[in-house]
């Protein structure tokens, strides 16, 4: 543990959660369209993930991004590795490789990028401790 | 406020060798498409960073307050 109690419950929450979205907002009120598509094609993808809203204190993003080295928002972990922001994530939707590394069955055709509205099963929602 | 010239100029500077297209309809949100001998063998991540690494810090998010990136290798 550092002297850093913020970066420290940062880096047990991307511990504790195999699929975990930084964003803006939540995936059911995202509050940036890059965090949108990125909560909605995981959605797509059916499974379960947290979400934590970086918004309420600025400092979580200047942790994360301090922790990651990775300059913006969103940003998911899956096995506690940085996977991409939005680019990304939705490049790697349209070729199945999302699905792949999410252990989802890939569809078996190349998918359509989901629009930003949130649908699906909800997700796995943690406590926003950060 | 960088257009998307400077930001072209940018990215092609830190990734010498880069061929890179870049949009901004308003000069602060950007879509940059990246060609590079430099990617190859490179994570997507990885190739995101090399991009990233074109500008400082608290650039991204603040006066580029959005960058799309789309990386290839050629």
């Amino acid at each position: 543990m550092s002297d850093n109690p913020l970066r420290d419950a940062i880096q047990q929450a991307i511990s504790d959660n195999e699929v975990i979205l930084f964003m803006k907002g939540t995936p059911e009120q995202p509050m940036c369209g890059f965090s949108a598509r990125t909560a909605a094609a995981l959605q797509a993808v059916g499974k379960p993930f947290a979400a934590v809203d970086v918004l309420p204190d600025p400092r979580i993003r200047q942790e994360l991004s301090g922790l990651s080295s990775w300059p913006t928002i969103p940003q998911l972990f899956v096995k506690g590795e940085l996977v991409g922001g939005c680019d990304i994530v939705t490049e790697m939707f349209e070729t199945g490789e999302l699905h792949e590394t999410l252990g989802a069955e890939a569809p078996a055709e190349a998918p359509e990028a989901p629009a930003a509205q949130p649908s699906g099963p909800q997700p796995l929602g943690i406590e926003n401790r950060l | 406020m960088p257009t998307a010239d400077e930001v072209k100029t940018r990215i092609e500077t830190a990734i010498p060798g880069s061929q890179v297209e870049v949009e901004s309809a308003d000069n602060v949100h950007f879509s940059a498409r990246v060609r590079a001998e430099a990617f190859a063998g490179k994570s997507r991540i990885q190739q995101h960073r090399m991009v990233y690494e074109a500008f400082d810090e608290g650039e991204l998010g603040g006066a580029v307050h959005a960058l799309q990136i789309k990386t290839e290798v050629p």
